[in-house]
């Protein structure tokens, strides 16, 4: 598929086969009949453009983009018809948006080959013509032999063929890959393990034959021929020994690998696929009410084109004596004139789209993200994380949440595993300080107990081995506990994939560990978090296990070295669910360990107290501890060598290897003995039960989706108080069958009918769920849209992300968020609406999918109740009111045709018309929209009830947005006939008086009109911005006030100057001569209080007879903020350049004395 | 005098924290401990915390990178002298098919274990944590209502002062044009009468006092059309020798006639008004006194001295004019205009005036000045009057009407009672609103003052 994919995009010819042969050195067999396979250079190119497509292929990007295409297709109009409006007026600013993103791309481009050329040039060594060769990096071709030194990044996906160390290992670190910080040890085939010197190397012919370049890290496939002596060795090549472009070289001195991807078929490069673009659902309803506006202006476009041409059917209209049309008019076509009238038209009407919408709604939202990642309470302090966000575009949505789905291990809990208890072969035993102590009833005496402890103390004790055989009571029987002990810590210690972290190791290498090396000085690596607790524990009752090298690992039992053969791992799957390893032990007998799910092992135990287990396993998971159950089997040599065999064979396997390994793994993984149950505490994150209790109140609903067992999650749900014990909890698990589900379903959903008093929760397991979901996915939601609380346990990750799509399309439509922390929480972060990914233990896969990534859960709270409610409130006012003010802008101009003979003639002067999106009135808003608070944001956190009030995009209903948009017209209705009757009835002159010379009189014009509507339009529309502002700070007060001031002074510098450069001087002194007369300022004062009147009362009584709890909120600060005058002059030092403005404001007014200030905050 | 403020204990400006010390015993993967001791390449800082996808920020993190790895050099000596691990380090790290910071995560260990503990706490500034000190004013009824009366209480006098200004006008409206049957100028509205000359008598009820002015309207006529409001060269009119001998496009058709350019070009120019109309006092007498019209000081000081220019060179106006042509529908050039030489051709006031195009399709547009003589004598005595009209101006085509009006005006415009009576209203209703407003707070004030929420 992804092969398909890049073929299309033309980034790879097709490959003819299904595998790559590539050649070592390549040398190339000799006979010549061979035609290399041709491979792509390991040249990286993650830049889009070049110097000479820069331009054309930006300008076809950024033209994909409807609204860009709109805006070109308007300027285009304007280019070839004669147009009411030069093209300068939507030429300007497209070229300005157009031009700045071009900047910015151009710069991030730039920026993307400089760092290309710094990998691609970055130096290499490659093993060539029997020499080591220093060259660049994009110089790699396939098949090269690469030398890589210690914490070098590979430069290519390599194949091991030797490192330093005898046994051909090293050890890698994935981190900038995966996120997984553990160490990983990647061994070479034994035969080019040997090869450690250029040299020897040069001599090396092999083959390797293998899978082509495919995306996921994980899987590789593949073998090595190795032609030695004449005869040809085949070696099996796994993940093991293929070393990934991107992670570093850790521990090894240096190792050898030939390259077998390059570039852009690298792995690394295949994972870099772009997102798909998640889209808000207030951008959705910007689509909506675009559409809306884009209905309105073609019709009336339509409506002035056909009043246009009724009243040219007569020709005293049409063509009046003073008013002749020129004989190109005259001629044109009739149908070409009424194209051309419908086009001018939408011309004049464009604005009512503004193009500063897009523009400004984008820096809002990529300005707006960043108060996120400055938030110090999104801040965690012990691991240095604060709140990512990667990507803008879902600011919004943060406020809209109406379902959170949450991952537990990691997410809720902190997935720092401590040993708790286990249970050995039927005793349950509790680990108090280093040691373990047997709880409950025992089948043996008291003293039998009491040897326990004893030599179980004695196994703490170290140092001690001397004294404490001297307590041995009873020796045979302290022989036969200390076996069952004993065998069952070294399964912990042995059945892992941990890795030691040698501390101190680099002067001495990698050999033998010193005997004297205490425990504590160990550290463990391991990509799961449990196997590191269990390692750990057993460290600590005194079964160390001290490292693995050359195939061997060694325990330290009792101060006494141990060395076991490790002769396989049966690695770990989630299909699986368990792992085993098989060791040889120094005695030369065979042990096969297993570890795994309960439900994964007791099936396939043959012998050892399972009954007691199951139960003990059962009441750890009621305490919420998370279980692994440890089982054994002795294999006898023939049995090993049947395995050995078939495990040989599937890891060679070309074909379907994952599934012959799989079907050798159960047959290997059967008949086992049981040893025990192993308990881990995960402890619950901090203010996790009041975070959830929050998002309830909020009205979210909060599903808890895990892998973990039925009885673990529900009593981690209760503890973090998803459940409350007041609720009735139903249960949709171990269904076997369709109906039987159905029934059970039916069941339920009459329960909680009959009472729908109590909450409920529910719980489900992964196989009912995929029951129910498969047929009765109705009766399912139905249920589950009842249930307060949902948990769902035993999920396959893909089932989570399958769970959210559901209720994604369930006919409400809501919006779902998806928090996790692991690699297995990516789909369901990718499907939900919002992905929130928690920077937890288990690598950074998730917080790199994810939109918004935290460090704990319960900044959750914050970042939905306050940021997401602000950015919601922020984003939908500005949309409203962006929609609002162009209506304000353009229904003048279309009243004013029916004033015209509807000739198109604009009410304002053009350069009005460019400047009032871009400069007159865009900076309120955008200010507004990142500094709003309409209430404080402590009171919204602690009154999560508030959040209800947006739900449902409420500010962005239809209502609302009829609201804003009658509010609109009726304010340009006002603008328009208020100027009409109060200046321009029946005369073309106003006030004849003037302020500074009375007496005198002035003639007014049509541009005097028009600035007259536009100076009531600008001051109207910024003094309603400052209506919607709840929270001025100076910077409100600047641009607010700046605004219109901006505004007076630009028309008086414009006006009062006649401009070389402009065809025509309408505009010259118009705004100063409409100044100076007094009626002027009546009229323009009258109408801005007509329109805010309207608003204000609007408002008041809203408040008054109906207030939201948002309004009600709002009052119980307001006694406590600052007065106007205040925000305007006390501002923290130190913020800008105004502070020293601030200073001296300060000094003349003598207002903001440290107590002011200190009351701000 | 300048005072140094002192340093403010304030709870906005902690103390420099203590970088964040790492337990060294501490399980957590980000230790330090965990990495061996030796100095290691420089990407190390994690950075993917900062995750915007921003230029801005993509440059400064690019430059602390920078910064980063130039540090570290210091402490890099390649230990097997290979290739420096640095070279290779930063560079992969940001590979990327969307080059995304992100992505630069890299699980390398710090720069120097132990040292600068990285930290990425963020600034606590006001504005960073959103805490700026700001007004937070909420529209209630309490604090609308004083607002409303206050509005009330400024409109409804403002108001009724404008009311009564501006029924102190003067004005009187004589139309003209001549349609109806028993109208002295119905015998122009025939083409073949030229030149035609009517007269309308008409009374002054009361006497105008102060300045007059006298206006002609015009109804009908859409100045506004946007061929016609294009239909001009300012830069002509600017006094531009080049755009005199070649007018603006825009002039069309109304640019060269008989292969000469038309100087005024242009429909607006073309179509200049050009009735005269002379005003007589009938008095006692039998000899009806002629009311001195001043012709000067009815256009814009800037339009006159700035925006209307003669063009230049040549001693006479007529020589300035040379090469051009009058307008079609004009009976003299342009430099005939008028006979003193600071109020003809372009600058002719009359022609200024015309040239300011109307908003409206009914307009009127001051024609001349009747000054005030002396204090003691009303300017215009009530009385009876004529008014000698020379008939040319054509407006039966399109079903125009011409008018004559003479005004006199106040300290705030011309006679216009609508805004006087709109001040009233909307103080009334303001005031009105008011009251409900109270009323309604008082009502309703134990709902709204609890702070209940209820869900």
């Amino acid at each position: 598929m992804w092969r398909w994919v890049r073929q299309q995009l033309g980034f790879d010819p097709p490959h003819q086969s299904d595998t790559r042969t590539i050649y070592i050195a390549n040398r190339f067999p000799q006979n010549g009949l061979y035609t290399p396979q041709k491979f792509i250079d390991n040249r990286i190119i993650s830049s889009k453009y070049t110097v000479w497509n820069f331009v054309p292929k930006n300008l076809f990007e950024q033209f994909r983009r409807v609204a860009n295409f709109y805006f070109l297709i308007i300027f285009l109009v304007q280019l070839m018809i004669d147009t009411p409006t030069s093209p300068i007026t939507s030429g300007l600013p497209l070229f300005f948006v157009i031009t700045v993103t071009a900047i910015k791309q151009g710069y991030e481009d730039w920026l993307r080959h400089n760092s290309d050329n710094e990998v691609n040039g970055a130096p290499v060594y490659v093993v060539r013509s029997g020499g080591l060769v220093k060259t660049r990096s994009k110089n790699i071709r396939v098949g090269d032999i690469v030398r890589i030194a210690k914490d070098e990044i590979f430069p290519a996906d390599l194949v091991l063929l030797s490192s330093d160390r005898l046994d051909g290992s090293c050890h890698v670190t994935t981190a900038s890959l995966d996120g997984e910080t553990n160490l990983k040890t990647h061994v070479a085939v034994p035969e080019t393990a040997v090869l450690q010197t250029v040299a020897s190397l040069d001599t090396l012919v092999a083959v390797i034959e293998c899978q082509q370049p495919e995306a996921d890290l994980y899987r590789f496939m593949g073998r090595m021929i190795i032609t030695q002596q004449m005869e040809e060795i085949v070696r099996p090549l796994g993940p093991e020994s293929l070393l990934l472009r991107g992670a570093r070289l850790k521990n090894t001195k240096e190792i050898f690998g030939v390259a077998i991807y390059t570039g852009m078929e690298t792995k690394m490069a295949l994972n870099y696929k772009s997102k798909s673009q998640k889209r808000s659902a207030v951008e959705k309803s910007m689509n909506t009410f675009l559409i809306i506006y884009l209905i309105i202006l073609i019709s009336e476009a339509i409506i002035s084109t056909i009043l246009k041409y009724t009243w040219q059917a007569e020709e005293k209209w049409d063509e009046p004596w003073y008013n002749q049309k020129t004989e190109h008019q005259r001629n044109s076509s009739k149908i070409l004139r009424f194209i051309s009238d419908f086009l001018a038209f939408l011309v004049l009407y464009n604005f009512i789209i503004p193009i500063s919408l897009y523009v400004t709604v984008e820096m809002q939202k990529f300005l707006g993200s960043f108060f996120i990642g400055w938030d110090l309470d999104l801040y965690h302090e012990e691991s240095d994380q604060k709140a990512q966000v990667n990507t803008s575009d879902l600011n919004e949505e943060l406020g809209q949440v109406e379902y959170v789905f949450t991952d537990k291990t990691g997410t809720l809990t902190e997935n720092e595993m401590q040993f708790r208890e286990c249970s050995i072969n039927g005793i349950k035993y509790q680990e108090i300080n280093g040691r373990l102590v047997s709880e409950g009833p025992t089948p043996d005496s008291s003293d039998g107990n009491l040897s326990y402890l004893n030599s179980l103390s004695h196994l703490n004790n170290l140092s001690h081995l001397t004294t404490s055989s001297s307590f041995r009571t009873s020796p045979e029987n302290e022989t036969e506990l200390i076996k069952e002990h004993d065998l069952f810590f070294k399964a912990v210690s042995l059945c892992h994939t941990v890795q030691i972290s040698n501390v101190q190791t680099d002067g001495i290498g990698d050999g033998p560990w010193q005997s004297n090396l205490a425990p504590s000085q160990l550290e463990y690596y391991a990509s799961s978090p449990d196997e590191k607790a269990l390692v750990e524990a057993a460290a600590r009752i005194g079964i160390v296990f001290i490292g693995n090298s050359e195939e061997t690992m060694e325990v330290k039992t009792l101060g006494k070295l141990e060395r076991y053969k490790l002769l396989h791992i049966l690695e770990f799957d989630s299909d699986r669910r368990r792992m085993s390893v098989i060791v040889q032990a120094p005695s030369g007998e065979k042990f096969l360990f297993a570890k795994g799910a309960e439900s994964s092992i007791l099936p396939n135990c043959v012998g050892g107290e399972i009954e007691k287990t199951r139960i003990h396993v059962d009441e750890f998971a009621l305490k919420g501890l998370r279980t692994l159950c440890m089982a054994y089997k002795q294999l006898t040599s023939k049995e090993y060598e049947e395995i050995d065999r078939r495990l040989f064979e599937a890891r060679t396997a070309l074909q379907q290897r994952e599934e012959k390994l799989a079907d050798v793994f159960q047959f290997i993984e059967k008949n086992l003995i049981l040893l025990g149950a192993t308990a881990v505490e995960d402890r619950l994150q901090d203010r996790v039960r009041e975070t959830i209790e929050g998002l309830r109140m909020a009205g979210i609903k909060v599903w808890v989706l895990t892998g973990d067992k039925h009885e673990t999650a529900v009593s981690v749900s209760l503890s973090c108080g998803h459940f409350h014990r007041t609720m009735n909890i139903l249960e949709l698990i171990n269904q076997k069958s369709d109906s039987q589900c159905a029934e059970q379903l039916r069941q339920l959903a009459r329960r909680i009918k009959e009472d729908h008093v109590i909450q409920h929760g529910l719980v489900v397991d992964g196989t009912s769920l995929s029951l129910a979901l498969r047929e009765h996915e109705k009766l399912f939601m139905e249920v589950c849209r009842n249930c307060s609380a949902v948990l769902c346990c035993r999920m396959a990750p893909l089932q989570k992300a399958k769970v959210i799509r559901l209720i994604k399309i369930s006919p409400e439509k809501p919006i779902t968020l998806a928090v996790g922390d692991g690699a297995n929480d990516v789909s369901m972060i990718q499907e939900a609406h919002v992905g929130i990914g928690i920077m937890g233990k288990e690598g950074r896969q998730a917080a790199r999918n994810s939109d918004y990534a935290i460090a704990r859960f319960k900044f959750l709270s914050k970042l939905l109740f306050v940021h997401g409610h602000f950015y919601y409130i922020r984003i939908a006012t500005l949309v409203q009111y962006f929609f609002y003010k162009n209506v304000c802008f353009i229904t003048p101009q279309f009243l004013y045709q029916f004033y015209c003979l509807f000739s198109q003639q604009t009410l304002y002067d053009s350069v009005y018309l460019t400047l009032y999106n871009i400069c007159f009135t865009s900076l309120p808003i955008l200010i507004y929209s990142l500094l709003e608070q309409h209430i404080d944001p402590h009171v919204l956190q602690s009154k999560p009830t508030l959040y209800r009030d947006i739900s449902k995009n409420r500010q962005l209903s239809i209502k609302t947005f009829l609201y804003w948009t009658i509010l609109g017209f009726s304010h340009a209705f006002i603008f328009f006939f208020g100027s009409y009757f109060l200046i321009g009835k029946d005369i073309s002159l106003l006030g004849n008086g003037q302020l500074l010379k009375p007496n005198h009189q002035m003639m007014f014009g049509n541009w005097t009109f028009g600035t007259l509507v536009f100076t009531v339009m600008v001051i109207t529309v910024t003094v309603k911005m400052a209506l919607e502002t709840h929270f001025w700070t100076w910077i409100n007060h600047l641009v607010t006030w700046g605004s219109i001031i901006f505004y007076f002074v630009f028309s008086l510098f414009y006006g009062g100057i006649l401009w070389p450069f402009l065809g025509s001087q309408n505009m010259y002194f118009v705004f100063i001569q409409l100044l100076s007369s007094g009626s002027a300022w009546f009229a323009i004062i009258l109408m801005v209080v007509t329109c805010l009147l309207l608003d204000i009362v609007k408002k008041v009584f809203e408040r008054q007879l109906h207030p939201t709890n948002t309004e009600k909120a709002q009052l119980i600060k307001a006694n406590s903020s600052i007065k106007c005058l205040d925000s305007m002059c006390c501002f923290s030092e130190g913020e800008t350049a105004c502070a020293s403005v601030g200073r001296m404001l300060e000094r003349v007014v003598g207002r903001c004395s440290p107590t002011h200030v200190s009351r701000c905050w | 005098m300048i005072r140094v403020r002192p340093p403010l204990p304030s709870p906005f400006y902690p103390p420099p924290l203590s970088p964040p010390l790492v337990p060294q015993s501490s399980p957590s993967f980000l230790s330090p401990s965990l990495w061996r001791p030796q100095p290691t390449p420089a990407s190390g800082r994690r950075q993917s915390a900062e995750g915007c996808p921003a230029s801005s920020a993509l440059q400064r993190r690019w430059r602390r990178r920078r910064r980063l790895r130039v540090f570290c050099q210091g402490q890099q000596a390649g230990p097997l002298g290979g290739p420096p691990a640095l070279r290779g380090a930063a560079p992969w790290g940001s590979m990327a098919m969307n080059y995304n910071a992100k992505d630069e995560v890299d699980g390398g260990p710090p720069c120097a274990p132990g040292g600068t503990a990285k930290n990425r706490r963020p600034d606590n500034t006001a504005f960073k944590q959103q805490r700026l000190p700001a007004w937070q004013p909420i529209l209630t009824a309490g604090t609308v209502l004083p607002t409303f009366f206050i509005i009330g209480l400024i409109f409804i006098p403002i108001g009724i002062g404008i009311f009564v200004t501006s029924n102190n006008i003067r004005e009187i409206e004589i139309d003209y044009t001549g349609t109806d049957p028993s109208s002295p100028c119905n015998k122009c509205l025939s083409p073949n009468v030229t030149p035609c000359i009517c007269t309308i008598n008409f009374t002054l009820e009361q006497s105008f006092e102060g300045n007059v002015f006298m206006y002609y309207g015009l109804s009908n006529f859409y100045q506004n059309h946007r061929r016609y409001v294009k239909s001009r060269d300012d830069s002509q009119l600017n006094g531009d020798a080049s755009a005199l001998l070649n007018p603006s496009k825009e002039c069309e058709p109304y640019r060269r006639n008989e292969d000469k350019p038309i100087a005024p070009c242009g429909a607006i120019a073309n179509s200049m008004f050009n009735d005269t109309l002379e005003l007589f006092l009938v008095g006692n007498e039998s000899h009806p006194t002629p009311i001195p019209l001043k012709k000067k000081g009815i256009a814009w000081w800037t339009d006159k001295n700035v925006k209307f220019r003669n063009p230049p060179g040549g001693e006479s106006l007529e020589e300035r004019f040379k090469d051009t042509t009058k307008p079609v529908n004009w009976v003299k050039p342009v430099y005939m205009l008028d006979s003193e030489p600071d109020n003809n051709g372009f600058i002719n006031e009359d022609f200024i005036v015309w040239m300011r195009t109307a908003a409206l399709p009914t307009f009127r547009k001051l024609y001349r000045l009747i000054e005030r003589k002396s204090d003691l004598h009303p300017t215009l005595p009530a009385g009876r009057y004529y008014l000698n009209i020379t008939y040319n101006y054509p407006v039966h085509s399109f079903d125009g009407r011409k008018r004559m009006i003479l005004s006199t005006i106040s300290w705030m415009g011309g006679k216009n009672p609508f805004l006087g009576i709109a001040y009233i209203t909307i103080g009334s209703i303001s005031f009105l609103l008011g009251v409900v407003l109270l009323v309604i707070n008082h009502k309703y004030r134990n709902s709204s003052n609890t702070a209940d929420i209820t869900i």
